[in-house]
């Protein structure tokens, strides 16, 4: 390590380097944790900016601000940068911030190689943007890139796209095998796994799904770009190959990935609750298994979305069933989340309202992919509004809130300051109203027959149409509110005691707040 | 830091683990095609021939219509038709049906034809002996040509299966003179891109708008 | 205030920028309730109502589930909560509990799945078709082809490109009009082979519960049998490229003798094409039937005034391609150019169609070449 020429580190008490040079060569967890936190929420606010393209576009119909082509790229960049510029990068901040101090580690297991996990991404995603800017228009064929639509109808940039994304998915699995490294070699001595915390436990399960599923995307790009370059044919049907094939391999990876933007999500929910409950979790055992089977299911599933291309009658009853399946221990979480409550002495601060947020909106999105489970149903509500409302009901009541109640839930402990209450409760009303009026009407324009990723609709969509976009500006100014409330607490505010909630638990409320540069040199002892 | 012996293994591990899963990725593709065939999902049928095992009986008293469609792809400009729109067969039977092709451009030109079987529960009832889909076609400009299909309904077709349509798409793949979806696998079979010839080889893989924009600098559209 | 009702309203008025700011304000007083449509149609098929049902169902089951937990959830909120005093309890498990929520659920589910694979393999059995017809998928429109009628047509959005830049007030079928759409018989089975030209589409009308993928290279199949006449809409349910949110589908269904009325009609039509073929056409009748070729088949791409999208699709106006070598026009036209979006027309049209759009890009726009392609050169082009 270059910081042993520091005299400080002699001591085992330095501080950070001063400067840009912290940031350019850190390999402190809570360090990478706060660029991955940064970064993930300038992601956040891009891929917003976009989804206020598309919504002012669909404001009305008829076309008014941008072409077709570029409210193609706006979707397709949308959906992008917001599964794997936002959502994904924040899980993997708040697992180096929080894993090794709930563990009672000093430091992820791999530091270095989490520094260069973090450095690839803002060149990933500098790339990416930069597609915007190229003859023929960035990637215009969605986030789910069917070919040929993405092959041999794709712009030039393509090539641009698969390279980016093949740096996103080196990232996320150098963060998958840091995090499983860190939670199954420096555990605290007496951590078995079943005391682990469940922020902990889920973030295992979601590493290994990582590493499972983000090496078939490579191989999927890296075909397309054979296909591409190449003159192979793995997806075009006059070289032998097959379309439907590529949506198999992309579907393999994309609905375990649908769970590993969901699973961590869990895990913070599962703290939340109970510290504001000031109970124990009901039924720890069960989320444990919960979360395993759902990880499990989620590689027998992938072709429920894909109902309608044309899958033999056996096919689609048997991912039919197997997705229904998922309702079961979903719905097991849910039900342990209410007991949770049930018979606490409950409170209601910032995070607590973004978790109860989260488990009526997520539960509004688990209901919804139960009805699109419905094999027979799906035929109506395929590649319609109604999917787009299910999916953000999850992404972003869901995964998001949890984002945010997570980060609410451990500002004292990054900053040493408390939050501002009064503006945490108007940013979560804001949101929460805001989130609704946008998704909710889209499930009416889903089912009255709007496709998903049109610029422009038959005027019975209009008024859904106009409150959706009402409530997206709403939703997506609200989130400056949440910039401020960090900035405001990072520079000062209530000072925050080592555990500032009162019904905390877990290794992470044993350090001051905020929490040292380097904790946990010494392993605490659980029993 | 604690020993680094532990971390060691569970890298290593994980590592391997990405790599095999990236692989698997790619066996996923094989097995897919296998897949196909056994179950047909897709319609998708075998495209090799069907080689003959005696025992076939005609079934004289079932009567199934057999469809034929012929499509060609986009920027595939060849007539392409099928002598009879559809046929009535006793499983079991050997039938014969032509179809003809006309290159009517100014180039020669190959071709590959691409069979699909719908209902697809009934692909691999559907036994090809003689295709003109086993093999690529090529045409010089103007010229035409009658292409055989012989074929069987294997006696074992489900008995709810009364109609079998046969789609073949016509895919110009002059340019892109390729290879079955396992012979990717086989890089002495991926095409080099020709030292004379890459100007082609640009053209034919980079997507559309640079090509035309290229053409439009050069006077030519 | 009338302004500010016809806003708000239909037909929706458009163009000033301002407006969007006066929308915001004034939208919801001025919404029409009537225009609300909330939930899946029930559709007009057997098919479709049993879909229906499903629907509804599962969304009943999902209503009370939501309903008891989230009661339990919000009793807890109100009463359990630290400044009404109350002290947590300690209990943290309870195995019969948990294995009870996991059972129920699991009952319900099976109780879901049997009318769904009921529907679904009434769905899938295509067997028995009276009328076949194969829908071909290309960007961005749809052709119809009656297999045993030798009925062949191509069905392009109708909706004018002004009302779309709301240059003209919108209709009421506003993007879900189209100049051809597929006639059917009702109450006989009609069996859909799909496909497609180019990338994924996929074909949906709401209101027979059949969305199913065209998929190059492969077929597809779906049916339906219409229980009531009528005018019915859909459009491209899956993302094929720029103008997928133009390619809607519209279904005129008849009865009996409407229909075969409209086959006799639609055959003889096409007997009179083939016929007007061997005629002998002015220029200026080409150059009329040329532009309304060319800006279904043409003017997506290369635009209505022929200056095309620069750097995407190269413009017709002026250029060396349509005011010189005549053969080779011909030639781009009916052969299409490989590893382009330029599609090979040639099988798409009739010769007549064909020489009158050659003809039009000719001698549009100022590219006054004065010449004409007749329908005998496009034959002769195509080897027939």
């Amino acid at each position: 390590m270059n910081d042993m020429t520091q005299p400080e580190l002699m001591h085992g008490h330095h501080g950070p380097a001063q400067g840009i040079t912290r940031w350019l060569y850190t390999t402190n967890h809570k360090d990478i944790g706060t660029l991955y936190l940064w970064f993930s929420f300038a992601m956040f606010l891009i891929g917003g900016c976009m989804a206020l393209v598309i919504r002012s576009e669909l404001f009305q119909p008829g076309l008014q601000l941008v072409q077709p082509e570029f409210f193609n790229q706006m979707t397709t960049m949308h959906g992008l940068i917001m599964v794997f510029g936002a959502v994904m990068p924040a899980f993997v901040g708040l697992a180096n911030w929080m894993i090794p101090l709930m563990v009672g580690a000093p430091d992820m297991a791999l530091p270095r190689m989490n520094n260069l996990g973090f450095w690839i991404l803002p060149f990933a995603f500098a790339m990416l943007l930069s597609t915007l800017l190229m003859e023929g228009g960035g990637p215009n064929f969605g986030w789910t890139f069917y070919a040929p639509l993405s092959t041999t109808y794709a712009p030039p940039s393509v090539t641009f796209f698969i390279f980016s994304v093949h740096m996103m998915g080196i990232s996320s699995i150098m963060g998958a095998i840091n995090v499983i490294a860190t939670i199954l070699n420096m555990r605290a001595p007496g951590m078995t796994m079943m005391k682990m915390p469940l922020f902990v436990w889920t973030w295992l399960i979601t590493a290994f799904l990582l590493i499972a599923v983000m090496p078939v995307l490579a191989g999927v790009i890296t075909m397309m770009l054979m296909d591409i370059h190449f003159g192979t044919s793995f997806f075009d049907a006059g070289g032998g190959g097959d379309p439907v094939l590529f949506q198999h391999l992309f579907w393999f990876f994309g609905h375990p990935e649908v769970y590993i933007m969901i699973l961590p999500a869990f895990g913070i929910i599962s703290h939340i609750v109970p510290t504001f409950s000031r109970k124990r979790l009901f039924g720890y055992a069960s989320m444990v298994y919960a979360t395993a089977s759902i990880a499990l299911l989620s590689f027998v599933v992938w072709a429920h979305h894909m109902f309608t291309v044309g899958l033999p009658l056996a096919g689609e009853l048997f991912f039919m069933y197997s997705t229904m399946l998922i309702a079961v221990p979903t719905g097991v979480k849910v039900f342990n989340w209410v007991s949770t409550m049930f018979r606490g002495a409950i409170s209601f601060e910032t995070p607590m309202l973004f978790a109860i947020g989260f488990i009526v909106l997520f539960t509004i999105g688990g209901f919804s992919g139960l009805m699109l489970a419905i094999s027979p149903a799906d035929f109506q509500y395929h590649d319609t509004y109604f999917v787009v409302a299910h999916f953000h009901y999850v992404l972003v009541p869901g995964a998001v809130f949890s984002i945010i109640a997570g980060a609410y839930y451990w500002l004292p402990k990054w900053t040493g300051h408390m939050y501002n209450e009064r503006l945490g409760q108007w940013h979560f009303w804001l949101s929460m109203i805001g989130v609704n009026l946008t998704f909710f009407p889209m499930h009416f324009i889903g089912l009255a027959g709007m496709p998903r990723r049109i610029p422009d609709y038959a005027l019975q969509f209009a008024d859904f149409n106009m409150i959706a976009s009402i409530g997206g500006f709403m939703f997506g100014f609200s989130q400056l509110l949440f910039l401020y409330i960090v900035i405001k607490c990072i520079k000062g505010g209530e000072k925050a005691e080592a555990k500032p909630w009162e019904g905390a638990e877990g290794l992470e409320w044993q350090v001051a707040s905020p929490a040292p540069y380097h904790t946990f040199a010494q392993p605490p002892r659980i029993d | 830091m604690k020993d680094q012996n532990p971390h060691k293994t569970t890298v290593s591990k994980l590592v391997l683990a990405t790599l095999g899963m990236f692989l698997f990725g790619f066996l996923l593709v094989p097995l897919y095609d296998v897949f196909c065939d056994i179950t047909g999902l897709n319609g998708k049928v075998s495209n090799t021939a069907y080689i003959e095992k005696e025992g076939f009986t005609v079934d004289p008293n079932r009567k199934v219509t057999v469809q034929f469609l012929t499509n060609t792809n986009a920027n595939m400009n060849w007539l392409f038709e099928a002598e009879a729109r559809s046929i009535q067969v006793h499983p079991g039977e050997l039938s014969k049906v032509s179809f003809k092709v006309i290159n009517p451009s100014l180039k020669r030109m190959t071709a590959q034809a691409v069979p699909s079987v719908s209902p697809s529960e009934g692909a691999e009832y559907l036994l090809k002996t003689q295709c003109f889909c086993f093999e690529q076609q090529e045409l010089g400009a103007g010229a035409s040509l009658q292409m055989t299909l012989l074929f069987r309904v294997d006696p074992n077709l489900p008995q709810h299966i009364k109609t079998l349509t046969l789609a073949y798409t016509l895919f110009d793949i002059t340019d892109t003179r390729s290879v079955s979806s396992i012979a990717q696998l086989d890089p002495a079979k991926i095409r080099q891109p020709e030292p004379r010839g890459s100007a082609d080889h640009i053209a034919s893989t980079v997507p559309s708008i640079h090509v035309q924009d290229t053409i439009l600098l050069a006077g030519g559209y | 205030m009338d302004t500010l009702r016809d806003i708000g309203g239909r037909p929706h008025a458009q163009g000033l920028p301002c407006k969007a700011f006066v929308l915001l304000l004034w939208a919801p007083p001025s919404i029409s309730f009537a225009d609300w449509e909330l939930n899946m149609p029930v559709g007009v098929t057997e098919i479709s109502e049993s879909v229906y049902s499903l629907h509804m169902t599962i969304f009943w089951i999902c209503v009370v589930i939501a309903l008891i937990v989230f009661g339990i959830m919000f009793w807890s909120i109100f009463h359990h909560r630290k400044s009404k005093g109350a002290k947590p309890a300690e209990f943290h498990e309870s195995t019969t509990v948990e294995i009870i929520w996991t059972i129920i659920p699991l009952l319900i589910l099976v109780g879901m799945a049997v009318p769904a694979t009921a529907t679904l393999r009434q769905m899938y059995d295509t067997s028995e078709a009276e009328v076949d017809i194969q829908i071909t998928g290309y960007q961005w429109k749809w052709r119809y082809q009656y297999l045993n009628e030798e009925i062949d047509f191509f069905s392009n959005l109708s909706t004018p490109k002004e009302q779309i830049q709301n240059q003209a007030e919108k209709t009421d079928t506003y993007l879900l009009e189209v100049d051809n759409p597929l006639v059917l018989p009702v109450g006989k089975k009609v069996r859909f082979l799909l496909t497609s030209n180019d990338v994924i589409h996929s074909w949906w009308i709401p209101d027979f519960a059949v969305k199913k993928d065209a998929i190059p290279g492969f077929i597809n199949e779906a049916w339906t049998k219409i229980d009531k006449p009528g005018t019915y809409r859909g459009q491209c349910a899956e993302l094929c490229g720029k103008d997928h949110g133009f390619m809607p589908i519209v279904v005129v269904a008849m009865n009996d003798n409407d229909y075969s009325a409209w086959v006799a009609q639609q055959q003889a039509a096409k007997q009179a094409k083939a016929a007007s073929a061997e005629k002998e056409w002015t220029l200026a009748e080409l150059m009329t039937k040329g532009e309304q070729v060319y800006n279904t088949a043409c003017a997506a791409c290369h635009q209505a005034n022929g200056m095309g999208i620069p750097g995407a699709f190269p413009a017709l106006k002026g250029s060396v391609m349509a005011t010189q070598d005549k053969a080779a026009h011909i030639n781009i036209v009916l052969n299409g150019k490989a590893g382009t979006a330029m599609a090979a027309y040639g099988g798409q049209f009739d010769a007549v169609d064909l020489a009158a759009v050659i003809t039009y890009e000719r001698n549009a726009w100022g590219n006054d070449t004065k010449e004409m392609v007749t329908p005998q050169e496009i034959k002769q082009a195509r080897g027939q």
